[in-house]
């Protein structure tokens, strides 16, 4: 397979990848289909190419994270790039200051790619206007997740086959939630119908105005769907009470049997994990003949390597 | 009386129909006010008009109300009673008793107990305690945050579906606006309702009565009205802010019926209560340290009050409350500053409330309408009207009946009423609960 052969079919004129805000319909097929062969490329013996053979990627975590860091980590592997890890505990860092003089330091090292992660909104744009090289969101804050938002995405297609007429219920706490707001912005790009499930405290304020049906009743917002995305209900949200506590919240939002009936037959249950079961996916649902949450992490490294091919091909070659 | 007895009898399925003749009916529900008669079968209304007369209806025992005025039972949306653990002031049995003798059918009774009603378990206890012992209806309000202590949100959907009526913080104002905004907002999910009292804690810290000049000669320290006012202004944008369906306990004050007007002027879902003593007495009634003249909010001025009687007259104020608080002489027994705030009211409701219609200040239909149609709406029981189908709660009242309070008669086990030795005109002859009689005068 030569990734070079199809160059003139892909769509991808960015330097970053921010978030999925700003990319056209056309520009996320093309990352899906892109993802398409890296998935093939990975269930091979051989799982490696020298497609970024000679490129520096490096992972920049200043939260902590197992999957998409180890997910990032063997995209990289299997396109060839070297790979370096750095995770930078947010205790010992001071905002601002610390974050540019780190980003100024990294580009020294004259990196190609580099993937970052932190727990402010609006931090890995920042630090992308000064380095030299292709940045791509791995999660900032309550902002944007973009490669998960492509996961999900390609996860649903190879399921449903297209997006028209789908209809996508994400459920939880949307208001904190990065994973939410890069799939409404994607799924709505790609022309499903999105809902989102979630008690008023975790809705988020003029949630309706995102181009979503907000609903406060799993019963009402599972009506018919096509999907079901969970969400994960952070500890926190307890102890800043908006919501009382975990019990009451898998009581009426935790996703199990009898709320999933709402959804037609053949819905799909996804999650971006880690999950909380007994919060809000009960085991059996998490475990069941609809999750498609082992998949989702299959597809995350395939879509990381098609990002990671995409962004490298507008590098410049001199 | 033996109780097991009188609750056996109370939970006797009613055997025949009972007709109730030569009547008059006042229902404020309807605006209904005529003479005629009214059956009451299976322990509901079964029909009523000016055909329901002795001898009617066949197989029906009948009851000559000798033109008296039969109206729906009283709702009393705030009864602190002791049950659990306080109930050495009063339990469920003998709050039930003093309600049923004061023409009260229906009281919610509020969380502020020993272990606090925070928790499923607790609002199923009240319940099965209630079933067992009471001889009205008890409907538990649970607390909006656990233990009361105003940091963390209860669980209010749980807690709704075991039967809790609506949601308060108790005698105290939850101070932290965000919390108060996520409750409210939270609680807009399930349509629960949230009752709040009202008083800033910081700005009425030391107080122990109106602030003003009898405090001052008192050398008392005084709480301002502005305390009640500013938490009440707070609240009415959170209002505004998440949709939440909110009831102000208690006000007490001109400034905060004001408040009241323009938050319903502009159609937000915001009602409030008044309670009974604020109706009827005033801050002079403290006199001489008298502690029974304790509570919170604490009596105000002779102008607010006047206030307070105004709204009901105009239906700006929705509900007219006991606030019925019954303490020991433990409590009340000791220096004013420090006795304990409350006062028992659910036997001396009814009558310190046609004082004002007998004074002219209030008819009859907006005085009943604040004591069971609008508590009945706000809290979505089927009571507090006389149609067919409601459920047979009523009072037999004599609305000119004089008689005189008399504290060791008061079937409360608290005997701190402001209203001893007051001479009330009109009481309630038969109080029945589900068709059934549950209180006979004399």
């Amino acid at each position: 397979m030569s990734i070079a052969a199809e160059a003139p079919t892909l769509s991808f004129p960015h330097r970053h990848l921010l978030g999925i805000e700003g990319l056209k319909r056309d520009e996320i097929l093309s990352l899906l289909d892109l993802s398409e062969e890296a998935a093939a490329q990975s269930r091979r013996v051989d799982k490696k190419s020298n497609d970024l053979r000679g490129r520096t990627l490096i992972n920049l975590f200043f939260e902590s994270s197992t999957r998409t860091q180890s997910s990032f980590e063997l995209a990289g592997k299997r396109l060839g790039a070297d790979v370096m890890n750095m995770s930078i505990p947010t205790s010992s860092i001071k905002k601002g200051e610390t974050l540019i003089d780190t980003a100024v330091t990294l580009n020294a090292m004259r990196p190609d790619l580099l993937v970052v992660r932190h727990h402010a909104a609006g931090a890995v744009e920042l630090l992308s206007q000064k380095v030299d090289c292709s940045v791509i969101n791995a999660g900032d804050g309550s902002h944007e997740h973009p490669t998960q938002a492509l996961l999900d995405a390609l996860t649903i297609r190879r399921h449903k086959g297209d997006f028209e007429g789908l209809t996508v219920a994400i459920c939880g706490d949307i208001a904190h939630s990065r994973v939410a707001r890069s799939n409404i912005l994607s799924l709505n790009t790609l022309g499903a119908r999105v809902r989102v499930v979630a008690p008023s405290t975790l809705l988020g304020e003029a949630v309706d105005r995102l181009g979503v049906e907000a609903f406060t009743s799993m019963h009402d917002g599972l009506k018919d769907a096509d999907v079901v995305m969970m969400l994960r209900l952070q500890r926190e949200r307890m102890s800043s009470s908006l919501i009382p506590s975990q019990r009451e919240y898998f009581h009426f939002y935790g996703l199990d049997a009898e709320k999933l009936s709402s959804a037609k037959e053949d819905a799909i249950v996804m999650h971006p994990g880690p999950m909380n079961r007994g919060v809000e996916i009960d085991a059996s649902i998490a475990d069941g003949a609809r999750s498609v949450i082992r998949e989702q992490v299959e597809m995350g490294v395939a879509v990381r390597m098609a990002v990671l091919q995409a962004l490298a091909r507008n590098l410049p070659n001199e | 009386m033996d109780t097991e007895t009188e609750i056996e009898a109370a939970h006797r399925p009613q055997r025949k129909p009972l007709a109730l003749v030569n009547a008059r009916l006042v229902d404020p529900a309807s605006g209904l006010d005529a003479f005629g008669g009214l059956l009451v079968a299976n322990g509901t209304i079964a029909d009523l008009g000016m055909h329901i007369t002795e001898g009617s209806v066949e197989g029906a025992e009948s009851l000559d109300c000798g033109g008296r005025t039969v109206t729906p039972g009283l709702i009393d949306m705030m009864v602190f009673c002791g049950e659990p653990g306080h109930e050495h002031r009063e339990t469920l049995a003998t709050a039930s008793r003093a309600a049923a003798a004061g023409g009260v059918t229906t009281i919610c009774c509020m969380p502020n107990t020993d272990p606090v009603i925070d928790d499923v378990a607790l609002v199923d206890f009240v319940r099965r305690r209630a079933r067992d012992t009471a001889l009205v209806n008890v409907h538990p309000m649970a607390a909006m945050t656990r233990e009361l202590k105003g940091t963390d949100m209860a669980e209010l959907g749980l807690l709704q579906d075991a039967g809790a009526i609506a949601f308060t913080n108790g005698k105290t104002s939850v101070a932290n606006a965000k919390l108060m905004r996520n409750v409210l907002s939270y609680a807009k999910d399930y349509d629960a309702l949230i009752v709040h009292h009202l008083e800033d804690a910081n700005l009425a810290k030391d107080g122990v009565m109106n602030e003003g000049e009898v405090a001052t000669r008192l050398g008392l320290r005084g709480i301002p009205t502005e305390a009640e006012t500013m938490m009440l202004d707070r609240d009415i944008r959170l209002v505004e802010l998440t949709g939440g369906r909110y009831h102000a306990a208690q006000i007490s004050c001109r400034a905060s019926l004001n408040v009241i007007q323009s938050a319903k002027e502009r159609g937000l879902p915001v009602t409030c209560g008044v309670s009974i003593n604020h109706l009827t007495l005033n801050e002079n009634d403290v006199g001489p340290y008298r502690t029974f003249f304790k509570m919170t909010p604490p009596l105000r001025s002779e102008d607010d009050r006047q206030a307070m009687v105004e709204g009901v007259a105009r239906g700006d104020i929705d509900v007219i409350v006991s606030a019925h608080d019954p303490r020991g002489a433990e409590g009340k027994r000791r220096p004013f500053a420090e006795a304990n705030d409350g006062a028992v009211g659910l036997e001396t409701m009814l009558g310190a409330g046609l004082r004002l219609f007998h004074n002219g200040e209030i008819t009859l239909h907006r005085l009943l309408n604040a004591l069971s149609a609008r508590p009945a709406e706000l809290l979505g029981l089927a009571g507090g009207r006389l149609m067919k189908g409601a459920p047979a709660d009523l009072a037999l009242i004599d609305l000119e009946m004089p008689w005189t309070v008399a504290r060791d008669e008061l079937r409360s086990k608290s005997k701190n009423t402001p209203f001893e030795e007051a001479r009330f005109e009109g009481r309630t002859l038969v109080t029945f609960v589900a068709g059934r009689p549950v209180y006979h005068y004399g």
